[in-house]
């Protein structure tokens, strides 16, 4: 069997799209980039607006309120009332959703194709129009603090992941969780979210992405119609965040929780970001995660700390590297029951010290590359997961031609190339460690 | 997130669409698949069920299926585990191996430059795994490790004592308590056993969509399943539900408690089903529009999620659903849930309720149509349900066709509020186990 379910939170996908996927991109003279994915296959279209504004654009100490705002945009314009806006896209019937992340807030509806202008009529109403009657705002309030509840109070790994990256970031706001610390999350005001509301949302900070069984001129004609009207926010610039200092010294987080039930390490290290124009050295960070934590028993990690040496019950290894500044290289190790998290830390050093001496074995190279190249076919069958993949490397800073050459830029990448980066990486004075134990027995 | 996706019943996610061309092909040697050619992409999807599943696990053996599950992909014939992943890396496919209560479930993606490499692939990995003994060692140090995780999991504790209490002595209410013994007791032999059990022809359901012809898929159905037995062990009894109104508190510390709530459901072929699922749509079906969420969560700010859904398993039929509130706040959600679950029974649905469901359960069917992995899904889906191809064509009439009267008629009969049980898991405040 794979890693277990509870393991693989740790994994992020390599989103690598064919070269061939029919993708058009268009800047409307109000800023708003259309990008549009042709994809005839049913008369299903996905209709998508990403924000260039995620948690780490909050200002200091009104955590949660990107988050909020998202719940808060389905409750009503100068001209609809709470709640019309999922119910005329129910009765069409449509789905949606919406989300929230460090760097953007997107929404989007999967419905009928003939239904485009309509949702982009809702859609373009609530960018310019949210008008949220005064009784909205508290019972909505209590549904983010339900959320914060269930997903991450009632979570012993969330907990510690939230903890870990308040460490791992000494002064970027990727070290605050996306959905707020609870005590600024009970603070925030009416007024705090609709100047964020004002300041960020503007077709100027946008991106509309239309996937489906439409044409580029239609969607960019429907676009100007529905979208084009709205006037560009001037005020809006770049994004600049907090810079991180150099982490300095090595950090060791121990959390203990009853329910850490299989101890386990994660271990980071600043990590490579793609950026337009210049993505080689995220794209060996992918190859070197994939080679030390791809899939289980045939990992670097998995042969050494599972096979071999039988401490551990599972391994991985990440990289965020679609993101708009830098994030992590994450490594992870679950011990057996019975060993010490220390010993499995010392081997897991031992391990990345061996593979950094013995380099990178050509065949296993080959076969993560074979796979990938097999990604990026079955990609193409799932419309919502390609506009999502356009979306958020299109909010990460790259452009519709990154996105288009990154598999090349994968293949690419060599055994030679992957060692150096590993011995780059892992630099222990800018790890962080963090342990997950149960309570200490006397 | 807006709101996370519920799991909703096994039919909300049956559906394909009006335009998908399904054909069945049998094989030479009697194995039928439903097929669809979908020539955009080149790869298929092939989704493949066993009915049976945990539910055939033997007296004491609990679990067996599950790991006999798991061990498919750890190694076959000359490929111990390694070998085996390294081939499959190298072949670029895609292989999921699962179970639930209910049936194995087996999906696989397979690029056309490479199919009959990877399908025998699959086939080894199906009909002649090892069960060697150190990958055997290796996946129970990882079973147990989920399956202690699985113990403090507020979610997992309520949905097995429910099942406990609702289901006594049959595989479906096996209690959690004395599970990880079992699982530590299996052997080898035990999962050799499983395999024949769980795994043979006649109860085999397939589904293929992608970038393939009729005349190609009967070979290759003779060449993944000839081997495989011709017959499994017998499907275990109906369970009875055995489940009163109340409630059951079982206490952790944790500050939100999850509340699940359950009694009798309806099973799908009842000709009263159809009215009974648009009725749900209203009540809890519809995410954030429907009546539960509406009342407990939009108005009130209770809860991230509630839902209701009608779930009807090979071997019963429930309605069931779930809120999760802060501790302080989980009775006033419970009352909530009651006293909409009385409101519906005594008074049905509106008009414009009614319209605006059977607009959305009719608009939405396809989106279902949502690549080829999905629609191979859905077809296997069907096919566990004993459907015919045709249901694609006359579900959204058997929607329209729903009455008020109906759902009036239908929500008095089967809703019943005083045989609602909860089960609580949490530290809620001015609840008890009644």
């Amino acid at each position: 069997m794979r890693l277990i379910a509870t393991f693989c939170l740790f994994i992020f996908p390599v989103h690598a799209l064919a070269q061939d996927v029919p993708v058009t991109s268009t800047l409307l003279d109000n800023g708003l980039q259309v990008v549009v994915i042709e994809d005839n296959r049913a008369p299903i279209v996905t209709h998508m607006v990403w924000y260039k504004v995620g948690s780490a654009d909050e200002p200091r100490g009104k955590s949660g309120i990107a988050h909020y705002l998202e719940h808060l945009m389905f409750k009503g314009t100068d001209t609809r009332d709470v709640g019309e806006f999922s119910d005329i896209i129910a009765a069409n019937g449509g789905s949606e959703n919406a989300f929230t992340s460090f760097d953007y807030t997107g929404y989007f509806q999967r419905i009928a194709s003939d239904r485009l202008a309509l949702m982009m009529e809702l859609e373009a109403d609530r960018m310019a129009n949210l008008n949220i009657p005064d009784s909205e705002f508290a019972p909505e309030l209590g549904v983010v603090l339900a959320e914060r509840n269930q997903r991450t109070d009632s979570n012993p790994g969330a907990l510690l992941n939230e903890q870990r990256r308040a460490v791992e970031f000494l002064n970027h706001p990727y070290g605050i969780p996306i959905v707020g610390w609870r005590k600024e999350i009970e603070g925030l005001t009416p007024e705090d979210v609709m100047s964020f509301y004002r300041d960020h949302y503007a077709p100027n900070n946008a991106i509309l992405i239309v996937a489906g069984n439409v044409t580029p001129e239609d969607v960019v004609s429907l676009a100007k119609e529905h979208y084009g009207p709205i006037p560009a926010n001037p005020e809006i610039t770049e994004r600049v965040r907090p810079a991180e200092p150099p982490q300095r010294a090595p950090m060791q987080i121990h959390y203990r929780d009853e329910r850490f039930t299989t101890p386990y390490l994660i271990r980071s290290y600043p990590a490579p970001v793609r950026m337009a124009g210049d993505q080689r050295d995220a794209a060996v960070a992918v190859m070197l995660a994939e080679i030390l934590g791809g899939t289980g028993v045939t990992s670097v990690l998995g042969e050494k700390l599972i096979l071999e040496q039988d401490i551990a019950v599972g391994s991985s290894a990440w990289t965020w590297d679609e993101s708009y500044d830098p994030q992590r290289f994450g490594l992870y190790v679950a011990a057996k029951p019975d060993v010490p998290l220390d010993m499995v830390n010392t081997a897991l050093t031992e391990a990345i010290n061996a593979f950094i001496e013995d380099g990178v074995d050509p065949n296993h190279l080959d076969r993560i590359k074979a796979q990938i190249r097999a990604d990026v076919v079955y990609a193409l069958d799932s419309q919502n997961g390609l506009a999502r993949s356009f979306g958020s490397a299109l909010t990460a800073g790259l452009t519709v031609q990154d996105v288009l050459e990154w598999p090349d830029i994968l293949q690419s990448v060599t055994g030679e190339e992957i060692v150096a980066m590993a011995e780059r990486l892992f630099d222990p004075v800018q790890s962080v460690t963090s342990y997950a134990l149960p309570p200490e027995t006397n | 997130m807006r709101h996370l996706l519920i799991v909703l019943s096994l039919f909300m996610a049956l559906p394909a669409t009006a335009q998908t061309d399904v054909k069945t092909v049998t094989s030479e040697g009697g194995i039928t698949a439903w097929v669809v050619e979908e020539p955009y992409i080149p790869f298929i999807a092939i989704d493949i069920a066993f009915r049976g599943g945990n539910a055939l696990d033997n007296e004491d053996k609990y679990g067996a299926v599950e790991f006999m599950v798991s061990m498919l992909e750890e190694g076959t014939g000359d490929l111990d585990a390694v070998a085996f992943s390294n081939e499959q890396k190298r072949l670029g496919a895609r292989f999921g191996f699962g179970s639930n209560r209910d049936s194995v479930e087996i999906s696989a993606q397979v690029l056309n430059e490479n199919r009959t490499e990877s399908l025998d692939l699959l086939r080894r990995a199906i009909v002649e795994p090892r069960f060697d003994e150190v990958a055997f060692a290796r996946v129970k140090g990882q079973l147990e490790s989920s399956f202690r995780s699985d113990l403090e999991d507020p979610g997992t504790i309520a949905g097995a004592t429910m099942n406990m209490l609702a289901f006594p002595k049959h595989p479906y209410g096996e209690p959690l308590e004395g599970r990880l013994a079992q699982l530590q007791a299996l052997t080898a032999d035990d999962l050799r056993t499983a395999h024949k059990n769980a795994l043979a022809k006649d109860r085999l359901l397939i589904s293929i969509v992608g970038d393939i012809t009729e005349q190609e898929v009967g070979p290759l159905l003779d060449t993944l399943f000839a081997d495989l037995p011709e017959a499994g062990a017998p499907l275990p009894p109906e369970a009875d539900y055995r489940l009163e109104g109340g409630k059951t508190v079982v206490e952790i510390d944790n500050p939100q408690s999850i509340a699940l709530f359950m009694h009798e459901g309806i099973a799908f072929d009842d000709p009263d089903f159809f009215p009974a699922f648009v009725m749900n749509y209203v009540l809890g079906g519809g995410g954030l529009t429907s009546r539960l969420s509406t009342e407990i969560r939009e108005k009130r700010g209770l809860t991230y999620g509630v839902g209701s859904y009608l779930a009807s398993y090979d071997l019963a039929d429930v309605y069931a659903g779930q809120v999760a509130s802060a501790n302080e706040d989980i009775a006033q959600a419970i009352e909530l849930v009651k006293s909409e679950w009385a409101r519906m029974a005594d008074g049905g649905l509106t008009e414009d309720e009614l319209q605006a469901a059977q607009r959305y359960i009719t608009g939405s069917y396809p989106l279902r149509f949502d690549g080829n992995g999905r629609i191979a899904g859905v077809l296997t889906g069907m096919q566990l349900n004993e459907l015919p191809i045709s249901y694609i064509q006359t579900r959204n009439e058997r929607v329209n066709a729903v009455t008020l009267d109906d759902v009036g008629r239908v929500a008095a009969k089967l809703l019943q509020p005083e045989n609602l049980h909860f089960v609580v898991v949490g530290d809620p405040i001015g609840l008890s186990t009644q």
